[in-house]
């Protein structure tokens, strides 16, 4: 091997920056589930276990701590790009993933929106593959950014041959 | 379909609605039934005769026979010139329509009740990826077997395969050498069988309120079982155990396996055909096959042995039929693979990982092991757990670092003219030549521990067999080198250096 290694780059787009309070958001419901569901237990019970107190005061600390790290983190890590032949994808935080699709491997380009995606404007592009190993998505792109990179796949798809398996 | 070439036996379909074949009326609830045997057996004969069970039992019996007639009569196929089309259904309609260049494979099956009237049940397969059991395939159940091999020609046939032979019964690549039984007992299959039979007997006992102590033999066994010391049970149960697998593991090699034949056929096709009782005939379009995975298994890897399997799109995923040669000589199987892909990758000197990955390796093998010892240990001293529980914990420490080194050594990959080569693994060994040209993407996945250790997961995502193919542990480098070259041209253009 030669003595400077091949590298791949980051894909050039970052997500919308709401994306981040999305992330927030999310994280921040899940915990103050948890979180309340064990105060009920500790305020109602007759008894409550000494153990549950423990585990009350750890998922607060965590839960403040993953709700404050973890969208920055996801922000810093998600990219995005399309090129004519590809597209090309980074996600996660602590466990990163890169993806990479041939636009004429391409079987369908959707985009999802959850309730909570609706309220910030945001959108997650699904690319479709032959493949059973899931779609290549896009989180947290600005709405119009999604209908854009839809249309713009969805015309490139439509110029490349080929029976996408 | 004009184009279609029309041979004697090979009538060019006519579109209109056909039925299954009416014995199914009978077949169906006898398959059902020789199933539902030892339930029946045991509702009607163990335990008291009360009136509820007979009433059970006959209920079902006629629920069963009923269900097939209606079966038989809400069914219909037809071929047209594009589709075929099924529909079915007695409490919930279903129609189901694949069309025909879709058609991937063509997959026969006959149970004990379908070879009692000759008849095959066919499963026409798509590229398609099935999410949901069934999604993209078609099966009728079930046409006469002549019906059935005419059903494959047709379906499988090509209008730009321009002649077809009066009955094409292709070329052998390989057939059954019954010195490959020596290799069934080591595939374990007979002991998971025996647990399968003994839970399900646990299970029927437990049905019918069978006691134990009220049967003559088995209370015997547990007396003998209470009284003997440790050091007469311990070998006389791993004696009985080993041989009763031994022998279950050689009859379901027999069941399965019996007359194996693998051809290849004039129409570009390859063929597995296979079974006892029941038989199991297996059609893949050579176009389709995206490659082919070695499996084995730590036991039948230190007998030299090793068993073959299709990576291809079509095929029920689990369901063993992409199975193209049982356990057989690892050098059996390197030349099957040599024959069906006309290359031979399988045996192409693989690239080893970096160290790194060794270290991973060991680190996944002492980590959980010692701490299981460490908290076993605590538990015995400080809860009375009893002793033997962490030396056997500790025992199996270095038993996971032999293991976690032949994972390292295992790993390693290679680049042919037109496969992508990767093995990994060490209980079961998985080595897996994967065509270049059907990788329709990549994903790559670093862990944090991973990045410290400067690799990571390439999967070659494809739209066959699993659907990704992984390169465990590869060096950042060599691994983003690999897939370029692999699949020239896609990644390329997103590499700096």
């Amino acid at each position: 091997m030669s003595e400077t290694e091949w590298r791949l780059r980051a894909p050039a787009n970052l997500v919308s920056k709401r994306a981040v309070l999305q992330w927030t958001l999310q994280a921040a419901i899940f915990w103050v589930i948890v979180v309340v569901g064990q105060l009920i237990a500790v305020v109602l019970a007759d008894d409550p276990p000494g153990w549950l107190r423990v585990t009350l005061v750890v998922s607060i600390v965590v839960g403040v701590v993953h709700a404050l790290v973890m969208p920055q983190w996801r922000y810093r890590v998600h990219r995005w790009e399309t090129t004519g032949d590809a597209v090309f994808t980074r996600s996660g935080w602590i466990t990163q993933e890169w993806r990479l699709a041939p636009i004429s491997r391409i079987q369908t380009v959707d985009t999802e929106r959850g309730p909570l995606q609706q309220l910030l404007k945001l959108s997650t592009v699904t690319v479709t593959t032959a493949s059973a190993q899931g779609p290549v998505k896009i989180e947290g792109l600005d709405a119009d950014v999604a209908a854009r990179v839809v249309d713009t796949l969805a015309a490139t798809t439509q110029a490349t041959p080929g029976d996408a398996t | 379909m004009s184009a279609l070439p029309v041979a004697p036996e090979l009538v060019e379909p006519v579109s209109e609605w056909g039925r299954l074949d009416p014995r199914m009326i009978i077949v169906r609830p006898l398959n059902e039934l020789l199933g539902l045997l030892p339930a029946l057996f045991a509702l009607v004969f163990l335990g008291n005769v009360e009136t509820w069970r007979v009433v059970a039992s006959v209920g079902a019996v006629v629920f069963v026979v009923s269900y097939g007639l209606f079966s038989w009569l809400t069914t219909k196929y037809r071929i047209t010139d594009n589709r075929v089309e099924l529909h079915k259904g007695v409490v919930f309609r279903q129609k189901r329509s694949i069309p025909r260049d879709r058609i991937r494979t063509v997959d026969l099956t006959a149970k004990l009740g379908h070879r009692l009237f000759g008849l095959s049940a066919v499963r026409v397969g798509t590229g398609q990826q099935e999410r949901g059991a069934g999604e993209g395939a078609l099966v009728l159940d079930a046409v006469t077997s002549a019906e059935a091999d005419r059903l494959r020609q047709v379906l499988l046939h090509r209008a730009q395969t321009s002649v077809v032979q009066e009955r094409d019964d292709g070329t052998t690549i390989a057939a059954l050498d019954n010195r490959w039984y020596r290799y069934a007992p080591l595939t374990l299959s007979g002991l998971l069988s025996i647990g399968v039979v003994v839970g399900f007997g646990m299970n029927l006992a437990h049905e019918v309120n069978l006691r134990f102590s009220e049967v003559g033999i088995l209370r015997a066994v547990f007396g003998w079982l209470s009284t003997a010391p440790l050091t007469t049970i311990i070998p006389v149960v791993a004696g009985l155990i080993i041989v009763l697998s031994v022998i279950a593991s050689l009859v379901g090699y027999l069941l399965q396996n019996h007359g194996y034949r693998l051809s290849r056929h004039a129409n570009g096709t390859v063929h597995v055909s296979r079974g006892l009782l029941t038989t199991r005939s297996v059609s893949i379009e050579e176009k389709r096959l995206r490659g082919v995975s070695l499996y084995e298994p730590i036991l039948l890897r230190s007998g030299g042995g090793a068993r073959l399997s299709a990576v291809t799109t079509g095929l029920t995923k689990g369901s063993n039929s992409s199975l193209l040669l049982p356990p057989a000589p690892r050098s059996e199987a390197d030349r099957v693979a040599a024959e069906v892909l006309g290359d031979s990758p399988i045996t192409a000197s693989l690239t080893a990982h970096p160290v790194r990955a060794r270290s991973r390796r060991l680190t996944r093998a002492i980590v959980p092991t010692v701490a299981l010892t460490g908290i076993l240990l605590i538990l015995t001293l400080t809860a009375g757990w009893p002793e033997w529980l962490w030396v056997l914990a500790a025992v199996l420490v270095p038993a996971f670092v032999l293991v976690g080194l032949d994972r390292y050594r295992n790993l390693g990959h290679a680049l042919t003219d037109r496969y992508l080569v990767a093995r990994s693994g060490s209980l079961t060994r998985r080595t897996v030549a994967l065509q270049r040209s059907g990788i329709i993407g990549w994903k790559l996945r670093r862990t944090l521990f991973q990045r410290r250790a400067g690799v990571f997961t390439l999967t070659a995502i494809t739209a066959a067999g699993s659907g990704g193919y992984r390169v465990l542990d590869v060096g950042e480098g060599a691994g983003v080198e690999l897939a370029d070259l692999a699949v020239p041209g896609l990644l390329g253009q997103f590499l700096e250096r």
